[in-house]
């Protein structure tokens, strides 16, 4: 985008305006999620920078909600920091218990998602697939429905098939976490399958593979990284689901998104702000991690970045 | 030249052409055995729940059927009015056997512990008759002929031609009503369909501000994300890989991650704020209500939504050929004229594509209207799940979601025509 040296003074104040703007625009873009991140170590419960945090001065800031995260719901937090501390902070703070319930019910629905996505990818990729698109259509449709409907259906499904009395622990949880992933799973998977060399599958059978082998050692190492970003895609997508919770979740099924969605409506504490930068650094992580595969499958594809 | 005429064989002797049919199907049912397992599971955790939610929308018997919770008995209720308004066109004056069918069925209810299902069906329409279905049904025993006057006698709203019009809607199962209420109208005691009085027209209202609200975010989506897509187009790849970052970042961001930052920067006293009042912009005591308003929806949902803008408009500007508009500024153009008449038309589908996208998903939006909305920026998925959780009326519930799921299905379809769902990209 270098400008030319023929370029008019006009083209020049626009050419430095228009790069202005687009300053702005990915300072809003970035800007509110970084901003999270100084106010959860603010000293005082408010959610602004204090004049002290301004002045950069050591006592504006503080671990105080970090440290709340982690003993609110203890049955003694006020005790000497020692072994039963911690193992009264594992079975009682409850954000603890909400994050083991995320991880539950995002590790399960995303290998269901992942499972049964990757499979069904393969199949509408051939070119024989009948019906390819209006099969497509449905197994994307879980994105598109309104999530508020998709809740008020499966509650109403729920209650009439009683699949709270069948014994599962987070069952419902867990099925309707899957639904809402699998459409990223499959759009990634068939992305990475339209680049695939058919021949290759060919040459595999050809010498004497069956079609699992030939699955299991060709394709599968290939499109490898298109299944992993889909279901950390699908895990994003459970771990962050609030609605289907709060509609079908029991009472004891607590996850994060719901006790920061009940934190933000009853009392929004700057605690809320730790879970959330706490989560950003989480999503830099994945997003960090996603790039880095999205690159070697194109150069598997052989269609390097510059 | 004899063998030309011969069909051509495989060679265990099949002719080709039946052995290719049959090859072609295996593989066809190879790859739908492959999607069949996906398919069976979406239709039953997905698109089932959703046809038995549709099904409430048209079917509530809460004035036709009691079911006993603990041994699942079903037992028929308000059977002898049901006969009487099957006997009687509608707008038929009440007449002494209409009271005495009620008064009838209203011992039946009292005995099944009922008449607060009853009063709960009628009163989603005629507001404040539940209490009057407990209160005749408490003393449904002593009623005595003639039963008009002794009803009347109880509460004088028994007489009310709209009550009894609302009583022979729902004394059939299967009813329209729910989807006339979804959209402000009612039937009248001839049972003609009317508006509902001004007071009580929500419905249309939140429609519309659903569609302008959703319509002005795609919009503002579109002006933010057009610069910022065409800068990440045009720069070469290695420094707008690195900018792709900025716009995927807030897309990986937690939904609540992203809400609660705009609470905390809009709120009166919050960073935003601050700062105009720190800056001397803006007095102290004229903090703006960026929150709890139509406002703050609108804000944080641009925010939410400009990555699916940006990322259809930048893989259809990618592969725009920028010899196009150096040819048409080498033939005199102005670099304006060059935009206008050769660039912007080529980035029209990406447009087309992600304008639809961010529409379908503004107008379901639920969780963020309902955290920042307030009271008048809150869209319609929210009045759904008004009526599911506080109202309790689940079949205006449906109703209202039918015709969401009707608008969001209509344009889906029109993305899959226009755009393709296989163009759907993630980053």
């Amino acid at each position: 985008m270098a400008l030319p040296k023929h370029a008019s003074t006009l083209e020049r104040v626009w050419h430095y305006t228009y790069l202005v703007i687009c300053v702005a625009i990915f300072i809003f873009l970035i800007a509110p999620i970084l901003v999270i991140i100084p106010l959860s170590f603010n000293a005082e419960p408010y959610f602004t920078f204090s004049d002290k945090m301004l002045r950069f001065d050591p006592e504006g800031y503080s671990m105080r909600w970090y440290d709340l995260l982690l003993t609110f719901g203890m049955q003694d937090p006020e005790a000497p920091r020692d072994g039963s501390w911690w193992a009264d902070a594992w079975a009682n703070a409850q954000w603890i218990q909400a994050t083991k319930n995320s991880i539950i019910i995002g590790f399960f629905s995303t290998v269901l998602a992942t499972t049964l996505g990757t499979i069904a990818a393969l199949g509408l990729s051939r070119s024989e697939m009948p019906g390819r698109r209006a099969i497509m259509a449905i197994l994307i449709s879980p994105m598109i429905v309104p999530i508020i409907i998709t809740a008020t259906g499966l509650f109403f499904f729920y209650s009439s098939i009683r699949i709270q009395d069948w014994g599962v622990p987070y069952l419902g949880i867990i099925l309707a976490h899957a639904t809402l992933g699998i459409p990223f799973v499959i759009i990634t998977v068939t992305a990475t399958l339209v680049g695939f060399d058919h021949s290759l599958t060919r040459a595999a059978a050809n010498l004497g593979a069956d079609p699992v082998t030939t699955f299991l050692r060709v394709q599968m190492p290939l499109i490898l990284p298109g299944v992993i970003s889909g279901a950390l895609f699908a895990f994003v997508t459970s771990f962050d689901e609030v609605v289907v919770v709060l509609f079908v979740g029991g009472l004891d099924e607590q996850t994060i998104p719901r006790q920061m969605w009940n934190g933000i409506r009853e009392q929004i504490s700057p605690a809320i702000l730790s879970v959330a930068t706490i989560l950003v650094i989480i999503s830099i992580a994945l997003l960090t991690v996603v790039e880095l595969l999205r690159r070697r499958s194109e150069k598997l594809r052989g269609m390097s970045p510059g | 030249m004899t063998d030309i005429a011969q069909p051509l064989t495989t060679a265990d002797g099949k002719p080709l052409k039946s052995a290719l049919l049959r090859a072609q199907s295996r593989a066809r049912r190879r790859a739908f055995l492959l999607v069949l397992p996906l398919l069976a599971f979406i239709l039953i955790t997905f698109v089932f729940p959703i046809g038995q939610m549709l099904y409430k929308s048209v079917y509530n018997e809460g004035f036709t059927w009691q079911e006993d919770v603990t041994t699942g008995e079903r037992t028929p209720i308000m059977t002898n009015l049901a006969a009487w308004f099957d006997a009687n066109p509608p707008g038929t004056e009440p007449d002494e056997a209409a009271y005495a069918a009620l008064a009838a069925d209203l011992v039946v209810l009292r005995e099944l512990k009922a008449p607060g299902q009853a009063g709960t069906r009628i009163n989603y329409e005629i507001s404040g008759s539940r209490s009057m279905f407990t209160k005749a049904a408490r003393s449904a025993e002593k009623l005595e002929p003639p039963y008009k006057e002794a009803l009347l006698e109880l509460d004088k709203d028994w007489g009310n031609p709209d009550l009894w019009q609302a009583m022979r809607g729902a004394s059939s199962s299967y009813t329209l009503n729910f989807y006339l209420a979804a959209i402000d109208r009612e039937r009248n005691a001839s049972g003609d369909i009317v508006m509902v009085p001004e007071n009580r027209q929500v419905y249309v209202k939140l429609f519309t501000r659903t569609l302008t609200l959703s319509l002005l975010i795609t919009f503002l989506t579109f002006v933010l994300a057009y610069p910022i897509a065409h800068l990440l187009a045009t720069l070469p790849l290695r420094h707008s890989n690195l900018l792709m970052i900025l716009v995927l970042l807030p897309f990986w961001t937690s939904l609540l991650v992203r809400t609660t930052s705009w609470m905390v920067l809009l709120q009166s006293q919050g960073v935003v704020n601050d700062a105009l009042v720190g800056m001397g912009l803006l007095g102290d005591e004229n903090r703006l209500q960026m929150m709890y308003n139509r406002t703050g929806t609108v804000i944080a949902m641009t925010h939410i939504l400009l990555p699916f803008m940006v990322l259809p408009l930048y893989s259809v500007m990618r592969l725009i050929n920028p010899s196009y508009v150096r040819a048409a500024r080498s033939l005199g153009a102005t670099s304006w004229t060059a935009f206008r008449r050769i660039y912007f038309p080529q980035t029209v589908p990406g447009i087309g594509a992600g304008a639809l996208l961010v529409f379908i998903l503004a107008v379901g939006y639920y969780i963020t209207p309902a955290l920042v909305g307030g009271a008048d920026g809150q869209l319609i998925s929210n009045l759904i799940a008004f009526h599911m959780q506080k109202s309790l009326n689940w079949s205006l519930a449906a109703a209202l979601a039918a015709l969401l799921l009707a608008g969001v299905l209509a344009l889906y379809w029109l993305y899959d025509k226009l755009v393709g769902i296989d163009n759907l990209k993630l980053g």
